[in-house]
């Protein structure tokens, strides 16, 4: 290539720690709540509301994949980032791989040494174990996951995709962005989904979650520059806050049902399904609503960014990838300690304070060991470590 | 959190004009039962002084061995029933089969209603299809073609979700099935019997033990048993006569 690509978009040079810290805090809430009958969970904001740490996860992913390999494609070109890209992707397929082997020894362990003939029903769900040769395969075909499993391989799938649309995102951000809308649209349409084993579809349709990723990346290559002085309006804040009142009275009925009596029926059959599979808009209109709060309340410079008090949480921010499978492992055990040992009220605090403990160990851990290989190997100008930089997916 | 609105909920239960008959270990979760919406067949079967009611389910509406047939749920329903509406017929039946989803049940749903000529539809569902990881849309689409199929059959129906099974909780996803259950039951305007809360609720209550590993029956029945006897309360709350009350916030 002899002529160099024009560049239509920037990669801003510096790191927003709000990502960081917003992530890590979506990593401590995904693993409270995937630990099933966890009092702890109720802090967690699915209860108040209609989107949950998933769609902040997604979408701050998105921003930071495009913040790392955005610089790369435009200093190495599209072959070498999409390589590592790409071999981002393989780490988290070997990653889940590794987190079905738990969840098999889990399953195969509750199936010799569980009977109970209230739950003959629920015991339905050990047959595969009878053809393991089906059922492991189609694993590795990322068609049959467990529980909680499902975002990893919508992440395969996001990063797998993202070549090109990086491509198309540093050409021209806005059309990339339509693109995206484009496609989710198409989805609702025609109804696209991938296939999953036994049967139905994934939990995480990645044709409807991308439009969630490919906005953060917009936002990350000067989209949110662009959306700064929208997000500034009162009218905007107001419209959110609303949203939020809103979306919160909705979900309090979830928790006391004889509250529905006050929700006209019209609502209920406008607002149902509030389709988590396919991103319902609520959905992403509860997550905007939430960002523009977020970003109006806590501002880049905040120089509370920088206190300690934070520390814990940017730290899981930047190694997502490593906390958040900790964090699957991690609600796999705590589970079994309510099932095997206790599942009292101040055992379910203990254990989730235990395992948010575990992973912010974990991941400084981590970043010791990355501080102490750079140092290692010498003088050498280092290169963007896609990790350290939070370019994880 | 959630225990702690257990408690208060379950002191306010006692506090509030509990039924007497029922004992208090089931009663605890009485005010999880949701009474907003009417049985308006139901109460013109009552005041005929015969009710006959349809139990279809799959295997969490049974017990294992020769037992469950007086034992399970749908049976206890009919004595706690017979208690309540002296005088009244009450006949229930139960088209159960483990192993079924929403949509297999939707098949025989007309010939079993026309059978039992049933007043009301009490519809378990949901664990099957969570286990088969069934499709939510298909799922949607059977319960609201179930319920299109008992109203065009002059029955009232109510919606059972699956049980609370602490065990395989991290294997099975029930989450989405649950909510789609009561979505279609808040937008059709029927009662969702809310099996997994009470559930729940007996579980961190301490009522019964849902943890322990065992082959024996009495803890699976008298599961039964409060079941048998919520459903009868909410029946009884619904429907009877003189009309619905309005519901209580407490």
């Amino acid at each position: 290539m002899n002529e160099k690509p024009r560049i239509a978009t920037t990669v801003p040079a510096e790191r927003d720690l709000r990502l960081d810290l917003f992530r890590g805090i979506a990593l401590w809430l995904i693993f409270l709540d995937h630990i099933p009958s966890n009092l702890v969970s109720w802090i967690t904001i699915r209860n108040y509301g209609f989107s949950d740490a998933t769609e902040i996860f997604v979408f701050i992913s998105g921003f930071t994949a495009a913040f790392v390999y955005g610089k790369s494609m435009q200093e190495r070109g599209f072959v070498v980032s999409s390589a590592r890209i790409l071999k981002r992707a393989w780490q988290i397929y070997i990653a889940h791989i590794f987190l079905f082997a738990i969840y098999l020894a889990e399953i195969a362990y509750v199936a010799q040494s569980f009977d109970n003939p209230l739950y003959g029903e629920e015991m339905g769900i050990l047959d595969f174990l009878r053809q393991p040769d089906v059922t492991i395969l189609q694993a590795l075909l990322l068609k049959f996951k467990p529980v909680n499993m499902d975002v990893l391989p919508l992440y395969i799938i996001l990063l797998a995709w993202f070549p090109p649309m990086l491509w198309l995102l540093l050409r021209n951000a806005s059309l990339a962005l339509v693109a995206s809308a484009g496609l989710y649209a198409a989805m609702w349409w025609f109804g696209w989904n991938f296939p999953s084993y036994p049967s139905g579809y994934w939990v995480f349709n990645p044709y409807a979650w991308q439009l969630l990723f490919v906005f953060g990346a917009w936002c990350a290559l000067g989209g949110a520059q662009r959306l700064g002085r929208w997000l500034n309006s009162p009218i905007i804040v107001g419209i959110a806050i609303a949203y939020l009142v809103f979306c919160f009275s909705i979900a309090l009925t979830w928790h006391i049902p004889r509250l529905g009596v006050f929700v006209p029926k019209l609502v209920n059959e406008i607002i149902y399904p509030i389709d988590k599979v396919n991103l319902d808009v609520l959905r992403i209109a509860h997550f905007l609503a939430l960002a523009v709060i977020t970003v109006r309340f806590v501002s880049r410079d905040w120089p509370g960014l920088k206190s300690q008090i934070f520390t814990p949480a940017i730290i899981c921010g930047q190694h997502s990838l490593e906390t958040f499978c900790l964090g699957v492992f991690l609600s796999f055990a705590a589970h079994f300690v309510f099932t095997e040992v206790s599942n009292s009220v101040l055992t379910q605090f203990l254990v989730s304070a235990l395992g948010i403990v575990i992973m912010v160990a974990t991941a400084a851990l981590l970043a010791w060991y990355k501080s102490i290989e750079r140092k290692g190997s010498g003088p050498r100008p280092p290169a963007i470590q896609a990790d350290l930089a939070g370019g994880e997916a | 959190m959630r225990a702690l609105i257990g408690v208060l909920l379950g002191v306010l239960a006692w506090c509030g004009p509990a039924l007497a008959e029922t004992p208090a270990d089931c009663r605890v979760a009485e005010n999880q039962i949701e009474t907003s919406f009417s049985l308006p067949r139901v109460t013109k079967a009552l005041a005929a002084k015969h009710l006959d009611i349809l139990v279809m389910g799959a295997g969490s509406s049974m017990l294992p061995g020769e037992r469950s047939a007086s034992h399970a749920y749908p049976a206890r329903l009919q004595s706690a029933l017979a208690e309540k509406f002296p005088g009244v017929a009450v006949k229930v039946t139960a088209d159960v089969k483990a192993g079924r989803t929403a949509a297999e049940m939707v098949r025989v749903l007309k010939p079993a209603l026309m059978a039992s000529k049933a007043a009301l539809l009490i519809w378990q569902t949901g664990t099957v299809d969570a286990v088969r990881s069934v499709e939510l849309d298909q799922f949607n689409a059977s319960l609201e073609k179930g319920i299109a199929i008992a109203q065009t059959s002059g029955a009232d129906a109510i919606l059972m979700n699956m049980q609370y099974s602490p065990r395989t909780e991290s294997m099975i996803a029930l989450g989405l099935y649950n909510e789609n259950m009561r979505w279609v039951a808040l937008q059709h305007e029927f009662p969702l019997f809310d099996r997994f809360r009470i559930m729940k609720l007996w579980s961190d209550l301490g009522t019964f033990d849902l943890y322990s590993a065992t082959k024996k029956l009495d803890t699976a029945e008298r599961v039964h048993d409060c079941i048998g006897r919520l459903l009868a309360d909410l029946i009884f709350e619904t429907a009877k006569p003189g009309g619905k009350q309005p519901p209580e916030i407490r």
